[in-house]
């Protein structure tokens, strides 16, 4: 009895929250991978059991192909280029400079825009015209005589996805800048002394004291752009719409809802997309909550 | 009093976690309740707020101003019940249809929908979401009025589910007249080699030869390529179950569509019908190949953002070469939801489409012909007075990429099997994929 007295009043006020989140995640979440396996393909609701034939049928789906190698395209160069550009914001800021306040607050900003509106302003710049009609990025370029440098940013065949992935890098990388800041700053100043003391130039103090220390840093922010990138869906639609050229599998799962209201193998995709980021979050919870453990 | 991690536990008396629980639990509750009263418009009163909420994709060129224009009418005869214009952008209802398809499960329908008259009409129908409007075709004529040929296109299983406001032509090719003199085109082509001949002069001269947008334009112009080449009646046949897609005919469309591609603009999924049409109409590209609410942008005024030209000088038109005597046709046409939150005035709203003054004030500014057959000739402008002529008199083809004689899902695989032909112009498995397509919608 004296035990419900301690976690009862506590359990009274997170209950709602629980039933909250039982029904309106998992419980929706165990709805999806239902319907999922259901035979439910057109606008006529269904639900008899149909094993993994929508599953099988996205396998064999060559437009499936295409977004999972736009969406690969897409994570590697968005996830390097973050956190590339982060670590150098935050290796410029470390050491204290003049107005490191308003810097840090100007990197910091664009992860406030949302990506619909950074895609719309991102689509000008990025505009492939070509030659006199070039307008965005290419014109720039070619008044500054590197025209050579101008191409077909997101309509490229090859390149496309990586270009799509610049304005994520420029939203992006002022968080990985402010994540980095907090690691550079968490390595005691008495170890990179000791450093120098024993002879060791700034360069080596970074390199055997320094980055070592940013090692968690770094895996937090590669899983956090990792999940956000496997659920890129409103920059792919503001800048290329629907079209094929820069589609990616939250876009195909809109279209196969939506419009061709295959709703097993849409949610096919949901099951799919669920089950990358788990694969991506789920080991990292479990790494956090043991190191803190241990601690 | 200190805890395991040498924090420090704050006594709390019972009597402050009992009002901190209940605040929580009130919070939780009643807040989001207290978000959600509303007057009660949801449900069908007509006596107090009532609003038409009228759902389309008109929002740019002459659509959009003929829009307005009929908003001003209702308005006017109906101060009880005004018009809620509720659009989404997008040419071809590209965007407009997944939203919709949103509102319609969740059941909160508006009083009227657009959708295209035809096959695309088939997954509303099939998932109960639209009313059979017999009725109203039988309280206000409409049957007597609109060609039979039309009405029988789109009725479905002995019902008719919407009304037809408008009819369009998809195979127009427009171009540049001084574009044309420039490049040493003495004539806008009527055949396939004249039409090849054509483009190479065009791009001899230094513009771009055939203007393209985004994919759904690249569909249109799929199309109306094939239509060019197999002819109104073996395109009818390939969407019934004896459709054969893997045949010559449609093999050598394919082929010609992937030439004209050729001469093409390399950007082209980056502009929009409009911008596409504007290369032309700027002089910086020789021909466009559109439906005929082109002329609706080309022609309309400034102030509603079109281009204000003058036809036949500003800017030409012909039939799609090969097509001259086959109208592809499409049809805006509104539907009347079940469980419309008005049903009364949405009723009405289907009557004043149909009505001659409707049809007449709305078809010239939008650039289309109107679906009765009573039109005023003198209302509508060169290139209308045209198609009002051809209308009587040449063949007809339903469009694929606007919704007449493929469902939705169907239309949509045929997208993404062009979206993978543009990657790799690969003819063969295009075909292939077109052929699996149909085998598996019939």
């Amino acid at each position: 009895m004296r035990s419900i007295r301690r976690w009862g009043p506590g359990l009274l006020l997170v209950s709602p929250s629980i039933v909250l989140v039982a029904i309106f995640v998992y419980g929706l979440i165990g709805w999806n991978v239902k319907v999922s396996l259901s035979d439910w393909r057109t606008a006529v609701p269904s639900s008899n059991w149909a094993g993994l034939a929508a599953f099988r049928d996205l396998n064999a789906d060559l437009a499936w192909n295409e977004n999972v190698h736009h969406l690969l395209g897409f994570t590697v160069t968005f996830i390097v280029g973050a956190l590339l550009v982060g670590l150098t914001l935050a290796f410029l800021l470390e050491k204290g400079v003049r107005g490191e306040g308003f810097f840090r607050s100007v990197y910091l900003f664009p992860m406030a825009i949302s990506f619909i509106a950074a895609g719309v302003v991102w689509r000008w710049l990025m505009n492939p015209a070509p030659g006199d009609r070039s307008t965005g990025l290419n014109v720039v370029f070619e008044k500054l005589h590197v025209g050579f440098l101008a191409n077909q940013w997101y309509l490229g065949l090859d390149w496309g996805m990586s270009a799509m992935a610049m304005p994520a890098i420029w939203a992006l990388s002022g968080y990985v800048m402010a994540l980095y800041l907090a690691g550079f700053r968490g390595v005691p100043e008495e170890l990179r002394e000791a450093a120098r003391m024993d002879g060791a130039s700034e360069w080596r103090v970074y390199r055997h004291v320094v980055f070592p220390h940013l090692r968690p840093v770094t895996l937090s922010a590669l899983i956090i752009l990792g999940h956000i990138s496997i659920k890129v869906f409103d920059l792919i639609v503001a800048i290329g719409g629907k079209q094929l050229v820069t589609q990616t599998p939250a876009v195909y799962m809109w279209i196969l809802i939506y419009d061709s209201r295959d709703y097993a193998k849409g949610a096919a995709i949901a099951t799919l997309l669920l089950a990358g980021t788990a694969l991506l979050i789920i080991p990292y919870l479990v790494y956090t909550v043991r190191s803190e453990r241990r601690v | 009093m200190l805890t395991l991690t040498g924090g420090r536990r704050v006594r709390v008396s019972r009597a402050t976690a009992a009002k901190a629980v209940l605040l929580a639990m009130f919070a939780l509750l009643v807040v989001p309740a207290a978000g959600n009263a509303r007057p009660s418009t949801i449900g069908g009163s007509n006596a107090t707020s009532c609003q038409l909420q009228v759902f389309s994709w008109w929002t740019g060129g002459g659509e959009a101003a003929g829009l307005t224009k009929l908003i001003g009418i209702w308005n006017k005869n109906n101060p009880s019940c005004k018009f809620k214009n509720e659009t989404v952008a997008g040419g071809a209802g590209t965007n407009a249809k997944a939203v919709l398809a949103q509102r319609l499960a969740a059941k909160k329908p508006p009083d009227s929908f657009q959708g295209h008259a035809g096959a695309e009409l088939r997954d509303y129908i099939k998932a109960n979401q639209v009313e059979p409007i017999n009725f109203i075709y039988a309280k206000y004529g409409f049957a007597k009025i609109m060609p039979k040929g039309l009405i029988n296109q789109i009725t479905y299983n002995g019902k008719l589910y919407s009304v037809p406001v408008n009819i369009h032509r998809a195979n127009i090719l427009w171009y540049n007249p001084a574009v044309l003199k420039k490049a040493g085109i003495s004539a806008a082509p009527k055949t396939w080699t004249q039409f090849i001949a054509a483009l190479k002069k065009a791009k001899a001269a230094g513009v771009i030869p055939l203007s393209l947008g985004e994919q759904w334009t690249q569909q249109h112009l799929l199309e109306t390529t094939m239509i060019s080449t197999i002819g109104p009646a073996r395109w009818a046949a390939l969407w019934t179950g004896k459709g054969d897609w893997s045949n010559k005919g449609v093999t050598l469309g394919l082929n010609r569509f992937k030439t004209l591609l050729t001469y093409t603009n390399s950007d082209a999924g980056s502009l929009t019908w409009q911008d596409a049409g504007k290369l032309v109409a700027d002089g910086k590209a020789a021909f466009n190949v559109m439906g005929d609410w082109q002329d609706g942008y080309f022609s309309g005024t400034k102030a509603g953002g079109n281009l204000a030209l003058k036809p036949k000088t500003g800017y030409g038109w012909t039939a799609v070469p090969g097509s001259n005597g086959v109208y592809v046709w499409l049809s805006d046409s509104f539907t009347l939801p079940r469980s419309a939150p008005h049903r009364a005035a949405a009723i009405k709203w289907l009557g004043f489409l149909g009505s001659k003054r409707a049809q007449d004030t709305f078809n010239p500014v939008k650039g289309s012909i109107p679906a009765r057959q009573d039109a005023n000739p003198k209302l509508y402008g060169p290139y209308l007075k045209w198609a009002l002529a051809q209308w009587r008199t040449d063949r007809l083809a339903g469009s694929l990429t606007h919704g007449v004689v493929a469902p939705t899902a169907w239309a949509t695989d045929i997208g993404t099997a062009l979206g993978l032909f543009l990657q790799n112009k690969d003819v063969a498995k295009f075909q292939t994929a077109l052929t699996q397509a149909h085998a598996k919608y019939t």
